[in-house]
């Protein structure tokens, strides 16, 4: 006859196995970000399909420098407000990039929500190069050179995707790539929750 | 002369790899006293990239930006506390060596005493069981009495056992 007691052993061996098997699941390089629920950082950047010349001296954001943002080439987060935005942060050196990359081309042709692309400390040429080559799902590129849009964000991993809705609130972040399941099970119904449609 | 060369070729090679690394290098502060205190910083933050090392030890390209964001932070006055706040703000506790003690972390805090608690109570407990078994007069029954003398007497032939084939 088995004493119960040499059981537990076996037992807590059992529990050790369920739990190193649950940490195995778990993924750490997925940190949440405080930022979900939090107004999405200001920002006045150049677009990347702006020209170095062309673009202003940071700064001027008086009302009538906002509304000619759009010929001025450039664009802040107060140009986003009003609507829901998808905000995808992407580099032309990234690889993981160019594997959602068709995915988000191919969202952009139904999608009810503008595109924010940001580009992530990557040369303008090469930028814009690999969006002539892969196809531009975005509405704008924005041009953030030295990353620091990037930190505001939290962004540590490229690609991440964002969802801002319409007051500037982020309300959901995908951190590396993108993929159909994630986009029809969580973004797509979330966005219409947030009324990207109306 | 042999020496001399190999001592010559040494400094060579030493002067090169230096100049190979110097061009990696994050960009330093010109006051020596305030990037001891960027360093100071960066051993507090995780590098995101490479989770376990710190910022200051990475050369990962955001742990590269962020020692700068601190450089540039602290030049313009801003304390540590500051500074700390503006990262976890961004990233998180997680990004923080020390995580502050809060709702979500009791358990990381303090887990290992409550296991280590636990651990010596059991611990404490089987040995006072084992000395009261050691301590107890070793009195036996009075059947057990007869079995032993029974033993003893048959020269380890026990006859409670069913006869066996020799």
């Amino acid at each position: 006859m088995i004493k119960a007691r040499f059981l537990v052993p076996l037992l807590v061996f059992v529990l050790l196995l369920g739990l190193l098997g649950l940490g195995l699941k778990l993924n750490p390089r997925e940190v949440p970000s405080p930022l979900i629920g939090k107004p999405a950082p200001q920002f006045e950047l150049p677009l990347l399909e702006a020209t170095p010349a062309a673009a202003p001296a940071a700064g001027k954001a008086t009302k009538a420098a906002k509304a000619v943002s759009a010929q001025t080439r450039t664009f802040s987060n107060k140009d986003m407000l009003g609507k829901v935005w998808l905000v995808n942060v992407w580099a032309s050196w990234c690889v993981a990039c160019r594997d959602e990359h068709p995915l988000l081309v191919e969202f952009a042709k139904t999608a009810s929500v503008p595109i924010l692309g940001l580009n992530y400390k990557d040369e303008r040429e090469d930028g814009l190069r690999w969006l002539a080559k892969f196809g531009n799902p975005y509405t704008f590129s924005v041009y953030d050179k030295d990353g620091r849009l990037g930190i505001d964000y939290g962004v540590y991993g490229v690609p991440e995707t964002f969802v801002v809705d319409k007051q500037g609130i982020i309300r959901y972040k995908q951190i590396g790539v993108l993929t159909p399941e994630i986009l029809q099970k969580k973004i797509i119904p979330l966005l219409k929750e947030l009324g990207a449609n109306a | 002369m042999h020496k001399f060369i190999i001592a010559l070729i040494a400094l060579g090679t030493l002067l090169l790899s230096g100049a190979g690394t110097a061009t990696d290098a994050a960009p330093l502060a010109a006051d020596p006293a305030l990037e001891k205190r960027v360093m100071a910083l960066s051993e507090e933050l995780r590098c995101l990239v490479c989770q376990n090392q710190t910022i200051a030890e990475s050369n990962a390209g955001l742990a590269v930006d962020l020692k700068t964001q601190i450089r540039e932070q602290l030049s313009a006055g801003k304390s540590d506390r500051d500074i700390l706040d503006y990262m976890v703000a961004r990233y998180g506790d997680f990004v923080l060596y020390r995580p502050p003690v809060k709702a979500s972390t009791v358990l990381l805090w303090f887990g290992p005493f409550v296991l280590l608690a636990a651990a010596l109570g059991f611990l404490v407990m089987h040995i006072r069981r084992r000395r009261v078994l050691l301590e107890a007069p070793a009195e036996l029954t009075e059947a057990e009495h007869a079995r032993a003398q029974r033993l003893l007497r048959d020269d380890n032939t026990t006859t409670d056992v069913p006869e066996q084939h020799r």
